[in-house]
């Protein structure tokens, strides 16, 4: 249904009312979803859900699956060795064949982290409702697609009926003005949008990502972006489709071709926000102020430029507050006032949904190639998916990465949720390109900084934290 | 579902803000297929120690902890993650509702979905609450009123429709079946731009 208004929109507003099945008062819109990407962890409890009510998957032809969290990134060959993800990886696999979902197993050459695979097949298109019950989910919102994570309830519901109940959420502008210095990238635009507006500052909001900076950047960079939404507490987060869009489109396996190509762009084209719509809120950055970033604490937002001083207790007035950077200050055995740059650490990884696409890769490559690793530091690259790691192959990269004394991995979620075997051992620091610094979430005890594939890259070869820019 | 029904409970306090999904249950557990065993790793890695032994002094370990049914904690509460195994692990636990200044959307809509209330209240009810988090409170979904133990009271926001799930006992997928008619409608409107099984 869409709604014949005059009123300027927001891309966000199209979306959402091009996808309204139902709505009543006092209720939730039933809003109808497009594209479903389903993998192992949030999965299984729903398939049980769907047999217990003696319900099918509606649209298996919108589904799509795959398993990357709790998976190895040893070569290919070798068993799980951890019966029970190996357990998890089998449920999705007999579940997909039980219900009619095409999943890519890790046997696939298309396997990888579900939020890579659906931009790079083509899945994933401007204009989409898009679920998955990941919060990562945003990270299609780079295409110009409403892309939302979800719970296993919903899960259950999606796969039943192809449509979630759900608010609308608030609209909530993020302008990104200017042009990145070198050595900056899309990762520091959205730490420091994190660091300024806090975990919860989108809460209950949907971003959209505009400005000039943002139009420059790659559609892989807009990913990266759009990847952290949820760090900003937002429900989801977009880009306006452009020609970027529609060339990283083009051709993909499951993109529209020949005349439904023209219709899709056509139709496409109408999604931009109109002049003079209005949003609930806004926040205009400035593209050339920023530095490259990095975390301190225990949450995504505790992030600070790299040659910025770690916060102190004493100078914030909120008692929980106040708490809660002590605690981190503490569980990341840190001292108050003193800058980060220089902290040894023991790993480095550069992967996961948010930076391990073949433009991370190359970025951490050109930082390394000639270089050595610090011996006191161990560095994982785990590509984003079997078609990431091919391509890195065949540019060579993996070469680069084992000659300069890194570990060259399969794909999957790896070290960013640890789930899989890949982590830190208890006290051990990283500087990592995933999205995520709580406490453990890189294995039980771990301390992750949160940064670039470049400040990354620069870290491993000092083996501290490092500012990229000295080596550029 | 069960039916949500007033109770009164003592409080279990953690008072920090912005604990993460990670925290509530970490990542490590999210392997299982199943929903059962998790109140047994519910806040796991502040709840034991390297050994596996339960730390006395985390509030979850406290005897009089056993039959408390809220939670407070501190603002942004369910942050992180979209594991709906969060509420699971707090519901197994024994909790029936989390109090908080605010909570994150996908935590708070899970919640909703499992017979766990997210109770958002002003920071001055925050305040009274830890300041002497000893006594009983009540919590009424009907009138939204929370009744601290001085006697004062505080309404809460409750979106209408979860509130009349949970008063009903209404999981969500019944409601949106019986929507057949449009969700079909719409789909013949709507051909599919995608087949993944192509």
């Amino acid at each position: 249904m869409s709604l014949s208004t005059n009123k300027p929109r927001t891309i966000i507003e199209k979306i959402w009312d091009n996808h309204v099945v139902a709505e009543r008062p006092n209720s939730p819109t039933l809003l109808y979803i497009d594209l479903h990407l389903v993998h192992e962890v949030t999965s299984p409890q729903a398939f049980d859900g769907l047999r217990r009510r003696g319900l099918k998957v509606r649209r298996p032809d919108l589904t799509i699956a795959t398993t990357d969290h709790s998976t190895p990134t040893t070569p290919r060959g070798f068993p799980i060795v951890d019966t029970i993800a190996k357990a998890q990886v089998e449920k999705l696999i007999q579940n997909c064949k039980d219900f009619g979902i095409h999943c890519y197993p890790l046997s696939s050459d298309k396997q990888g982290i579900v939020h890579v695979i659906g931009p790079e097949l083509g899945l994933t298109q401007p204009g989409m409702t898009v679920v998955c019950g990941d919060s990562h989910t945003a990270t299609h919102g780079a295409l110009g697609a409403l892309a939302i994570g979800i719970g296993t309830s919903e899960v259950e519901n999606t796969l039943a009926s192809q449509c979630l109940l759900l608010k609308r959420s608030k609209t909530y502008q993020v302008r990104v003005d200017g042009a990145l210095k070198p050595g900056v990238s899309a990762k520091d635009i959205i730490l420091a949008l994190i660091a300024r507006i806090g975990i919860g500052g989108g809460t209950a909001s949907i971003f959209e990502y505009c400005g000039p900076a943002i139009r420059s950047l790659s559609m892989e960079e807009r990913m990266t972006v759009c990847n952290m939404s949820i760090e900003g507490g937002a429900r989801a987060g977009l880009v306006a489709p452009d020609d970027t869009t529609y060339q990283y489109v083009a051709g993909r396996e499951f993109a529209p071709k020949g005349a439904a190509w023209d219709q899709a762009v056509a139709r496409w084209r109408q999604l931009p926000t109109d002049d003079g719509a209005v949003y609930d809120k806004s926040i205009v950055i400035d593209a050339a102020a920023l530095e490259p970033m990095i975390t301190f604490g225990t949450n995504p937002g505790m992030g600070i430029p790299i040659r910025g001083a770690v916060p102190n207790p004493s100078d914030i007035s909120d008692p929980l507050e106040r708490d809660s950077l002590k605690s981190a200050l503490a569980y990341m055995d840190l001292p108050a006032g003193k800058p980060l740059l220089g902290h040894a650490i023991n790993v480095v990884f550069i992967g996961s949904c948010t930076n391990s696409r073949i433009s991370d890769l190359r970025k951490a490559a050109s930082v390394l190639k000639g270089r050595k690793v610090h011996p006191n530091v161990r560095v994982l690259v785990v590509p984003g998916s079997q078609q990431v790691k091919a391509q890195a192959q065949a540019e060579g990269l993996d070469q680069i990465f084992r000659d300069a004394g890194a570990d060259w991995r399969e794909a999957g979620c790896s070290m960013c949720i640890a789930m899989n075997g890949d982590q830190l051992q208890p006290g051990e620091y990283s500087v990592s390109t995933s999205n995520r610094n709580f406490e453990g979430r890189q294995g039980k005890g771990a301390r992750t900084f949160l940064a670039s594939p470049m400040t990354a890259a620069a870290s491993a070869i000092a083996g501290k934290v490092s500012d990229v820019r000295e080596l550029l | 579902m069960e039916k949500f029904t007033p109770f009164e409970s003592r409080l279990v306090v953690i008072a920090r803000d912005n604990i993460d999904t990670d925290q509530i249950i970490p990542a490590r557990f999210l392997k299982t297929i199943s929903k059962d065993g998790l109140g047994d790793q519910l806040f796991f890695d502040w709840r034991y120690d390297a050994e596996g032994q339960p730390r006395p002094d985390f509030v979850l370990n406290k005897p009089a902890s056993k039959a408390c049914q809220i939670l407070l904690a501190g603002d942004n509460f369910g942050c992180g993650s979209s594991r709906e195994h969060a509420p699971w692990a707090l519901t197994q636990y024994g909790f029936r509702a989390v109090i908080s200044t605010s909570f994150a959307d996908i935590f708070k809509g899970n919640s909703l979905k499992n017979s766990l209330l997210p109770i958002v209240v002003p920071a001055d009810v925050h305040a009274e609450l830890l300041k002497d988090p000893s006594g009983t409170v009540k919590v009424d979904l009907p009138s939204q009123t929370l009744t601290l133990p001085s006697g004062r009271q505080a309404q809460f926001p409750v979106d209408d429709f979860a509130k009349h799930c949970l008063l009903e006992g209404i999981d969500e997928l019944g409601y949106i079946l019986k929507q057949e008619p449009a969700i079909a409608a719409f789909e013949a409107a709507h051909p599919a731009g995608i087949d993944t099984r192509a």
